[in-house]
């Protein structure tokens, strides 16, 4: 009796502590909204505005309007987020790091938007990220490059649903090794900052550990924006290296694509462009055969043949008039990743709305569809998404899809292009990829 | 040797396109004394206008090498209907006011017309190498050469040529030279000033849209163009001189041999050359190269 | 109504010091950036009464903002008020060797000399990445106040305290120099500099303190920009940071002290707006709302503050 007494005490207070929680849930738990607002800060003016602001705009619009009424195939079917509909606030990324430290605190104090999805300038996302934990808000960042976020400090409520710049050209050495095992010499023409940098020397030294006999002959920094490279082109063409590769973007890489052609710098080298595929759909026949074209992941021209993807294909395609690239993809994983961890903080809780803490546990180590395939979040403590990489090579053209066809498109897994969790990038290319698990 | 040809020809070629985007400005501020910001726009402007008129003219199927004729129409087109605009409607009025004001005028000039392209030609980039690609190449030291590259120094070489002979020989340009020596005087004399200012600033803006027309064929015509090219035409214009002719030349072709050789023997001083050319020139020679000393008035 | 100017200034003061209790976060924050900003224009303003117009104020702004990040970085200092004083010092440092270069220059020379100094920094902050981390720039961590750990909301009340109160200094240290000699042979020099010169006054020694003060304010806007925004990169020493100071200079107006103030938070003001409203069209608002000021307002916005005041006092 006595024991039995204490068992229906037990249980007395275990429901009383459960309704209680509850209880205090339901007071101080937030209300389900009647709209979920999402800040969308991305480049809708300067340079890189036309290559990768507005594709990743508009995919926001496409993608935002079909989930609110609920068209978008599985597990994406629920209407909204949990039924409640998106509501976009869209912000130029214009301005630099300090007027954007000042947007962010306005979107979350004054515009009170529950999360924010955006930056595409890694020094952006370096400055906005400490912000965003001190505002405790949501953030996540869908298209900026740096490796430094997660591997210098942990956050709590910052995320980033896309791979960062090693996988980009730890990827590209892979692939030139694997249909060009003979290459001898390389050299390399990137934009004078971070990404140019960054992008340079994690492909040289990859190269140089994969392939220790391989010789640098040139190393090219022009100017960011510099659109004339006349003189550089030269340097190149005087050093003729096997391999040449390049991380320009926008509208750097079609100025340079467009001044190589009649200069044949395609029938001296074979060329590398880590973020070709924003190009194909634009200069169509401008690029030769022979050119290896990268897509920062498994995006665009390379992404899988999965239904998210042809759906995604399908409707941006028929709303812009043109195929999305990989900033839309990379925007399409933050929406789709956020989307995910709110639906599933929903059902942990019962369908009770979550809190910011919630939906960020949620989000946290998560695994997730998109058009672009699985992504992981795998490092960084949960909040740094890692994807594979594809590259190919282009071939003829494709007089239906008015582009440039790739073959020889090899997709190197997440783990094999990824520095294992708790170890620095840098560190994990210097002592020869340890833990890479390649094919 | 053949590198020194190779750098020489490099040189040649981006001084050709410098002295192209930087004699108006030059012009401008010889004749009108403000440092115009807006010339940058004026490029962009023209670029956009060359490009989309390019892109036109390919798709009707006409005959090919009348495009170079094209980026010609187009950049008078871009640069009379602007140029007097922004003369008359804004910049007149700063006439007489501080340097300064007249500097900041032209920034806001520049700002809105930033935005306006991009209500008018969109944010997408336009493509119009087919002039780039017309010609064929020209192969120096070993190495390919587009012909449109020496088509460009052919256009550069004839703008300055016509310029000088404009402003030598003609009855207008001898007012515009007298003008820039005094223009109190000159009005004196009956010279229409207003009508040389804007005759001037349109002129000017046919140079700016000329340079972004004729560049619009090697690059991807997107927004802020005109941004980059602001910094290198003022630099050029102060190394040169101000308001001289023979400046902008002169400093084009130091900077363009400078920054060409720095590609091919020190590619880390590249980001380095145009500023490091520009205090090194302001340094032995303040005024710039072909820079004149004004009578001081006390 | 014959309030003599200091009691104006205690109000002000006494109206910021309310302000940042009353209002809302993000525009405590951004009135900290326009203070920071407007003790930068300050710095232009020092120098436009000398009649030089510097494109280059970035130089210094930048360079005490990157100072702060390395004194952190380096030795572990985050105590605000020995951040503030360093940075400062290195700028009029800075200041001292490049006043030795460009202060014999006028005009558009002057202008184009400092922005390509400016720029040089500029190629040197992004060049040497493994020393300034590149274009990427460096965190500055939140700094510590008299030894106190601040965090979140307080540390930016104090960061915008802290504006405050140099801004206060910077104002009254501008106002005492324009009424002194140096400030006056420096008002001269800009209207006929030949006529001081006869008149036995040093031309060049006047320049030069102008350009040194004209540095350590600049400098001080840097430190304030960078322990606000908790960020530092190039961006800030490239020409258009000071492009835009200037911009603002002439917003304000460049007569008194309080006007570049005031044009710094309006124009603040205006940017987060267009921003806002106008996410396409911001740099065109932007544009069209200096032009009508410079047209239509030609001693800037504070000059009808100012008239209005004047004639309050008879």
């Amino acid at each position: 009796m006595a024991r039995s007494a204490k068992g229906w005490l037990a249980v007395g207070l275990a429901l009383g502590v459960l309704v209680t929680a509850v209880g205090v849930r339901t007071w101080a738990g937030p209300v389900r909204p009647a709209e979920v607002r999402v800040g969308i800060v991305t480049f809708l003016s300067g340079a890189a505005a036309a290559p990768f602001g507005i594709p990743a705009r508009n995919a926001a619009e496409v993608i935002i309007s079909e989930l609110n009424a609920g068209r978008v195939p599985a597990p994406y079917n629920t209407p909204g987020i949990g039924g409640v509909p998106i509501r976009p606030v869209i912000i130029d990324e214009a301005g630099g790091a300090e007027k954007q430290v000042a947007e962010l605190r306005r979107l979350v104090l004054d515009e009170r938007v529950d999360l924010v999805i955006g930056y595409i300038s890694s020094a952006d996302c370096l400055a906005v990220a400490p912000v965003a934990e001190e505002l405790r808000a949501l953030l996540v960042m869908f298209d900026c490059g740096t490796n430094q976020i997660f591997e210098e400090r942990t956050y709590r409520y910052v995320f980033r649903t896309h791979g960062h710049q090693i996988l980009d050209n730890v990827g590209a050495a892979r692939y030139i090794l694997r249909i060009r095992p003979q290459v001898a010499t390389i050299a390399g023409i990137n934009q004078n900052y971070a990404w140019g940098q960054d992008s340079w020397n994690t492909f040289r030294d990859s190269m140089r550990k994969l392939k220790p006999d391989v010789r640098v002959l040139a190393e090219q920094f022009p100017r960011l924006f510099a659109g004339e490279y006349s003189a550089e082109l030269s340097a190149l063409l005087a050093a003729r290296p096997d391999v040449i590769h390049t991380s320009f973007w926008g509208g750097d890489l079609e100025s340079f694509l467009i001044q190589g052609l009649p200069r044949r710098i395609y029938e001296r080298s074979t060329l590398v462009l880590t973020t070709g595929d924003t190009v194909l759909p634009r200069l169509g026949q401008q690029i030769p055969p022979g050119v290896v074209i990268g897509a920062r992941g498994p995006h665009g021209a390379l992404a899988p043949n999965v239904p998210l993807n042809r759906w995604f294909r399908e409707v941006y395609t028929n709303r812009f008039n043109v195929r999305p690239v990989y900033p839309s993809y990379h925007m399409s994983q933050a929406i789709f990743g956020v989307k995910h961890a709110y639906e599933k903080a929903l059902a942990a809780n019962r369908g009770a709305w979550p809190t910011k803490e919630q939906v960020a546990a949620a989000l946290r180590g998560a695994t997730f569809d998109t058009p672009s395939g699985t992504i992981r979040m795998a490092l960084g403590n949960g909040h740094q998404a890692v994807e594979g990489v594809a590259y190919g090579i282009t071939s003829r053209f494709n007089t239906a899809t008015r582009e440039m066809e790739l073959t020889q498109v090899f997709h190197f897994p997440a783990e094999c292009v990824n520095p294992p969790e708790g170890m620095k990038s840098e560190e994990w290319i210097a002592r020869g990829f340890p833990g890479a698990r390649c094919p | 040797m053949n590198q020194l040809l190779i750098i020489a020809v490099d040189g040649l070629v981006f001084a050709s396109w410098l002295f192209l985007v930087s004699v108006g400005l030059s012009l401008i501020y010889g004749v009108l004394r403000i440092l115009n910001i807006a010339h940058g726009s004026l490029f962009a402007v023209g670029a956009y206008a060359g490009a989309s008129l390019v892109v036109a003219y390919s798709t009707a199927g006409l005959w090919a090498p009348g495009a170079l004729g094209v980026l010609l129409v187009a950049a008078l087109a871009a640069g009379l209907v602007a140029g007097p605009v922004i003369e008359r409607g804004i910049i007149r009025w700063t006439y007489g006011r501080e340097p300064v004001m007249q500097l900041l005028v032209t920034f806001s000039v520049f700002l809105i017309l930033e935005d306006l392209t991009k209500l008018v030609w969109g944010v997408s980039p336009y493509y119009a190498y087919q002039p780039y690609q017309l010609l064929g190449q020209v192969r120096i030291g070993g190495i390919d050469y587009p012909a449109y590259s020496f088509l460009l120094l052919l256009v550069a070489a004839l703008t300055g040529v016509g310029l000088w002979w404009f402003v030598r020989r003609t009855r207008f340009g001898r007012v515009v030279v007298a003008v820039i020596h005094d223009p109190e005087i000159s009005v004196a004399m009956g010279v229409n000033l207003s009508r040389v200012y804007v005759t001037t600033f349109a002129l000017g803006s046919v140079l700016a849209a000329l340079g972004g027309a004729f560049t619009a064929p090697m690059i991807s015509v997107v927004p802020g163009i005109g941004v980059e090219v602001i910094v290198l035409a003022f630099a050029v214009v102060v190394v040169g001189g101000l308001g001289s002719l023979e400046g902008a030349a002169a400093g084009a072709l130091l900077i363009g041999l400078v920054r060409a050789a720095a590609v091919h023997l020190l590619p880390v001083l590249e980001l380095f050359t145009i500023y490091l050319v520009m205090a090194a020139v302001l340094l032995v020679r303040p005024l710039g190269l072909f820079g004149r000393v004004e009578a001081r008035r006390i | 109504m014959n309030l003599p100017r200091g009691a104006l200034g205690v109000l002000l003061v006494a109206a910021l010091v309310v302000a940042g209790l009353v209002l809302p976060r993000w525009l405590v924050f951004l009135l900290a950036l326009a203070l920071a900003k407007g003790v930068a224009v300050l710095s232009v303003v020092v120098l436009m009464r000398a009649g030089l117009v510097s494109f280059g104020q970035g130089l210094f702004f930048a360079g005490a903002a990157y100072a702060a990040g390395f004194a952190m970085r380096w030795w572990g200092i985050r105590e605000a008020l020995l951040l503030v004083p360093w940075s400062v010092g290195l700028a009029v440092g800075l200041g001292a060797l490049a006043g030795l270069l460009v202060a014999r220059y006028r005009d558009i020379f002057f202008a184009m000399l400092t922005l390509a100094l400016s720029m040089v920094l500029y190629g040197v902050l992004i060049k040497a990445y493994g020393v300034t981390g590149g274009s990427d720039g460096i965190r500055i961590p939140t700094p510590t106040l008299l030894g106190l750990q601040l965090s979140g909301d307080d540390a930016r009340l104090v960061v915008y305290y802290l504006a405050v109160a140099a801004t206060a200094a910077a104002a009254w240290a501008v106002g005492r120099y324009a009424a002194a000699p140096a400030g006056y042979l420096a008002h001269a020099v800009r209207d006929n500099e030949v006529r001081v010169a006869y008149l036995g006054a040093p031309v060049s020694r006047i320049v030069y303190a102008a350009f040194l003060l004209s540095s350590g304010l600049a400098g001080l806007g840097g430190a304030l920009t960078a322990l606000n925004v908790g960020h530092v990169d190039p961006g800030l020493a490239y020409w258009t940071t000071s492009g835009e100071l200037v911009f603002i200079a002439v917003l304000g107006g460049t007569g008194t002290v309080l006007g570049p103030l005031a044009g710094a938070v309006v124009y603040e003001l205006i940017r987060s707006y267009a921003f806002k409203y106008a996410p396409y069209a911001w740099q065109m608002l932007v544009g069209a709302a200096m032009l009508l000021i410079i047209l239509f307002l030609p001693g800037g916005l504070w000059s009808p503050v100012e008239r209005v005041w004047r004639r309050a006092q008879g």
